[in-house]
């Protein structure tokens, strides 16, 4: 994540608080975050993010935001 | 060597023709080449991946790897304690795996792991409802099973004894209770141990089986999936072709027609009538 600036924002994902650029989407954010968006899914706020939004949706101050995938289970 | 689901008698869940009665769970595995290795052995078609947060240091990608192999995932929701929390995994698995089938486990305290039948039955109506194919991780409760199919679910998913626990069928009255009113396909999911555990289940009727731990904690995990890969098409070629009754007394199988004379031992045919003791376990 980024430096507390004024051009950043205080979010919490998957469980930790740090900062984001303001006006990240959705899609630059896993693009940060993942090796590869396949296999990747969002939720933002608790609602999750169809994939096809990711580039039109914008995480906003104080965002609460999961970013999931396959683990081992049975 | 044969096949667990053929032509002639297919298994089917939600319109889908499945290549295999065993269905492979991913955890627990040491290694993601051991866990190729196993799953390659298993013959399966379907195995169930849960759904966590992006460790950005994993290298290895399990949705490539079953999708490699041409298994079908099955994304379950394993560690959700509430419906609203099962929903949300779901979905979230729905967007990420791009299938809206799912194994939903909604259980009730992590000492046990046993599903909470209620929070599993309200989780399984709002997916259904949401257009999920939903297979639930259930108790072995013919109650809680006929419920989970009038709201909607594609199959059962009784336990035959607790995840991870190995001790097999406990109850396979129940498992057969299950079996004779479900108008859905039965999965035995969670506690078989060894292959005379899943062979036991397609026995009792169950058209599947779900095996994790038992293959993946083995001491040769490859060699206990091809070990339940023979199991499941012993146990439904068992079933299918329908087992003799169970005695009391011993049956003969060679005639006593015919024999030479001057034996030692005299003796008559006998088959048991009526009013004689029966073995209560036939009953």
């Amino acid at each position: 994540m980024t430096e507390a600036t004024h051009d950043s924002m205080p979010v919490t994902i998957n469980g930790d608080a740090g900062r984001l650029p303001t006006a990240t989407s959705v899609d630059a954010l896993v693009a940060l975050w993942c090796p590869s968006p396949r296999g990747v899914a969002v939720a933002l706020d608790g609602e999750v993010i169809p994939r096809s939004l990711w580039p039109s949706t914008q995480i906003t101050p104080g965002s609460v935001i999961e970013i999931v995938t396959a683990a081992a289970g049975g | 060597m044969s096949h667990s689901s053929t032509a002639a008698d297919p298994f089917v869940i939600g319109g889908v023709t499945l290549d295999s009665r065993l269905i492979m769970g991913t955890g627990g595995m040491t290694s993601h080449d051991a866990l190729r290795t196993a799953l390659v052995a298993s013959g399966t078609a379907m195995a169930t991946v849960a759904v966590r947060r992006v460790d950005p240091s994993t290298r290895h990608s399990l949705v490539d790897l079953l999708d490699e192999l041409g298994i079908r995932i099955l994304p379950n929701t394993a560690g959700c304690f509430t419906a609203a929390d099962a929903v949300l995994t779901a979905r979230l698995a729905r967007e990420a795996f791009a299938t809206d089938w799912v194994k939903l486990e909604v259980i009730g305290d992590d000492r046990t792991l046993l599903p909470d039948p209620v929070e599993l039955i309200e989780a399984a109506d709002q997916l259904v409802a949401d257009g999920f194919t939903v297979l639930p991780y259930c108790g072995d409760d013919p109650i809680v099973a006929k419920r989970l199919e009038q709201v909607g679910c594609a199959a059962v998913m009784p336990l035959g004894s607790p995840i991870g626990s190995g001790l097999g069928i406990r109850n396979p009255h129940n498992i057969e209770l299950i079996v004779e009113q479900a108008g859905v396909p039965v999965v035995l999911d969670a506690g078989i141990g060894t292959a005379s555990d899943a062979c036991l289940a397609l026995e009792l009727g169950c058209d599947a089986v779900l095996v994790a731990s038992a293959v993946t904690r083995a001491v040769n995990p490859e060699l206990m999936a091809t070990g339940m890969r023979h199991a499941v098409v012993a146990g439904r070629s068992a079933r299918r072709a329908g087992r003799i009754t169970r005695r009391f007394h011993a049956e003969a199988s060679s005639s006593f027609d015919g024999m030479a004379t001057g034996s030692t031992v005299t003796t008559t045919g006998h088959t048991p009538g009526a009013g004689e003791p029966v073995d209560p376990s036939s009953l």
